[in-house]
């Protein structure tokens, strides 16, 4: 019974958390309303109950504090998992994370480490508007110094959480709240899997092949592989055999997997819920054109948010989100057999 | 002691914020029954709502003008309502649709009504240091427009209020930083956020008077809040106030609230701020029953046209995302 048990993200991800808190008493969590309440997004729920309010420590709203003083414990033997509630609040706390925890490491000629989690949500689609729907996937990757993974699904989450929070530098973890399997938010039913009852990790840095196919390669993570997957199924239909392929970490990128479907299939789509300029689209492309720009048999095509803030109204929002038939269009694109 | 004007104000500002906040409320479920889906229905995403907490609005915003500038979080509508943002294009903006403030793109956490100089932002404490910089600015151009910035108490721990208070207090602008303590932020209580109980002692640190009201009294923070507008005004520099309020509804709604201590919000009712108003209004002997109940009418009525307006305007086409980005 144990094997097929369905856990949501959330309720994956706080298990992975216990389970690490139970072995390991350097592991504690702190952050804004992640004791009583269990997080936000549902991702310390169940812990303060199981470890009590030292190690599991309700903030207050002071992220430049609490995220510095996660690096100091970090530094001084401690394996901190700190939230940032939504990730668009990065900026009242950027200092603290990249030239802090992304940096020490570095600056000290790799005698100090700073083996933390900054787990956030990022997201949107639920008319939130662009201070608390918006991704960043790209702003943390782009920075050296941070491992960044953004899992699709439960199974993922909990072992990309066990892995984070057992690595000697600071990863952050970015969960979309659309994925997490909330009362109050709709998600993909997919999101939800079996998950293991024991603990278990997986590698940064190991894209999965969601759905293997050979026409055409669709590249992408988090809540966008489930429009991926929903695009693959409707070509599909037209006779069209996409690849689908979740890369489950930013840094490190899993070029490879990336570069063999590409050689298979010669086209390629990225899709991302971030900002298009100067982000993970253009970073997927350009890893198969400077490898070998005679794999690609047309233009790549990219799916991104057209570099304008996410807008409230709901028409205006779902126009700027990437969803399953804008990428079924561009995939047709690659295809030529557009329109 | 407020003028017969200005209590009659106060109290349909206060009755104003109550009724939209009440009507929101119903109108945030249509289409997120019988499953609560947040981004569903006629308003979707999430939702702030200031019922209890009037007083915050109307008693410092009865001392303003509209070249005043004042900032606002995330829960923002009493105090949009008091400063005299236009009611049908803040519901419209809501609404998400064409006709709002912002044509739908900013929404519940993002109002912006520049005929009366207000704004919010949805990060907490982020209006602290606009409010400096309209401040600045008044002073630069020799006009004696001051800024109120509104935070909770939470937002006290922030580090953009201490940065905002200390340039405030350096250079004796005129800023009245208000404080709305509804004692919770989201699942946290004061106690256990804030190092120390009043508030308002911080503003010791930073050169400036501090002034504490307790439990939500209207008229207490009139005087208060009279007092810190004059002084800004004069060119004397800045003011921190801190209310104690009450949050009536959850943190946003569908909160579940399962931290809240069962029969706080009743016991908060019980003494609501808008029903001592009024009765001190009439036991003042200068305001009749019959003006205080056509405040209130005026005031819902008004409402009920706002948000009729924002129901039969239309939605902006989908391409309208791709404009404004620059000026």
């Amino acid at each position: 019974m144990s094997s097929n048990r369905q856990l949501t993200v959330s309720r994956a991800m706080a298990e992975a958390i216990a389970l690490e808190m139970r072995t390991d008493p350097s592991v504690f969590v702190m952050g804004e309303d992640i004791g009583t309440y269990g997080g936000i997004f549902g991702a310390t729920a169940g812990l303060l109950d199981e470890f009590g309010e030292e190690r599991v420590r309700d903030t207050p709203i002071s992220e430049t504090g609490f995220i510095g003083a996660g690096v100091g414990a970090a530094m001084a033997g401690m394996r901190p998992i700190v939230e940032l509630m939504f990730v668009d609040f990065f900026g009242v706390c950027m200092d603290s994370i990249y030239n802090l925890a992304a940096k020490n490491t570095y600056f000290s000629g790799g005698n100090c480490k700073v083996p933390m989690v900054i787990m956030t949500a990022t997201g949107g689609g639920y008319s939130d508007a662009g201070q608390h729907s918006q991704t960043l996937h790209a702003t943390f990757a782009h920075l050296p110094g941070m491992k960044v993974v953004a899992p699709s699904n439960a199974y993922d989450a909990k072992g990309l959480m066990a892995a984070a929070i057992r690595d000697d530098s600071p990863v952050v973890f970015m969960f979309h709240k659309g994925l997490q399997g909330l009362a109050w938010m709709a998600s993909p039913e997919e999101a939800a899997t079996a998950v293991p009852e024991e603990a278990y990790t997986l590698p940064f840095g190991e894209a999965r092949v969601v759905r293997a196919g050979k026409d055409v390669t669709l590249v992408t993570l988090s809540m966008m592989v489930h429009r991926a997957m929903d695009a693959a199924r409707a070509l599909e239909k037209d006779g069209i055999d996409a690849e689908v392929i979740d890369l489950r970490s930013l840094v490190p990128l899993d070029r490879e997997t990336i570069l063999q479907s590409v050689a298979k299939t010669g086209r390629l789509v990225v899709v991302d819920e971030d900002y298009r300029s100067y982000g993970l689209t253009a970073e997927v492309i350009a890893s198969v054109v400077e490898k070998d720009p005679g794999l690609l048999k047309a233009p790549p095509q990219r799916l991104a948010v057209p570099d304008v803030p996410i807008p409230y109204s709901r028409p205006m929002e779902q126009f700027v989100l990437p969803n399953a038939e804008t990428i079924a269009a561009a995939t047709r694109i690659t295809l030529g057999k557009a329109g | 002691m407020p003028s017969k004007a200005q209590l009659l104000w106060m109290y349909e500002a206060m009755e104003k914020a109550r009724y939209y906040e009440d009507t929101m409320a119903t109108v945030y479920m249509e289409g997120k029954q019988p499953k609560f889906d947040i981004g569903a229905g006629t308003v979707p995403g999430e939702m702030h709502l200031a019922a209890g907490q009037e007083p915050c609005a109307a008693g410092v915003c009865v001392h303003l003008r509209p070249e005043d500038t004042v900032t606002a979080p995330h829960r923002p509508h009493h105090v949009a309502i008091a400063k005299g943002v236009d009611l049908n294009r803040m519901t419209a903006e809501i609404f998400g649709k064409k006709s709002g403030l912002s044509g739908g793109r900013g929404g519940h956490m993002h109002l912006f009504d520049p005929a009366v100089n207000f704004a919010c932002s949805g990060i907490i404490a982020e209006g602290t240091g606009p409010a400096v910089g309209a401040a600045l600015a008044a002073k630069l151009k020799g006009s004696d427009a001051i800024s109120v910035s509104y935070i909770g108490e939470g937002a006290a721990n922030q580090g953009a209020t201490h940065e905002a208070l200390n340039l405030a207090g350096l250079w004796k602008l005129p800023v009245v930083f208000v404080i709305e303590d509804n004692a919770w932020g989201i699942s946290v209580p004061k106690s256990k956020a804030t190092a120390i109980a009043d508030t308002s002692q911080r503003a010791a640190g930073y050169g400036m008077p501090g002034h504490h009201v307790a439990d939500n009294d209207t008229l207490a923070l009139f005087e208060v809040a009279g007092e810190a507008v004059a002084r800004a005004r004069r060119g004397e520099g800045p003011s921190l106030i801190e209310v104690e309020t009450y949050r009536y509804y959850g943190h946003f709604q569908g909160d579940p609230e399962l931290y809240r201590p069962k029969g706080e919000v009743e016991a908060l009712k019980a003494k609501d701020p808008i029903e001592r108003l009024r009765k001190a209004m009439l036991e003042g002997g200068e305001i009749t029953a019959e003006e205080a109940d056509a405040a209130r009418d005026r005031a819902r009525q008004e409402v009920d046209e706002a948000y009729a307006f924002a129901r039969a305007a239309d939605y902006p086409a989908p391409e309208e995302a791709l404009t404004h980005v620059f000026a």
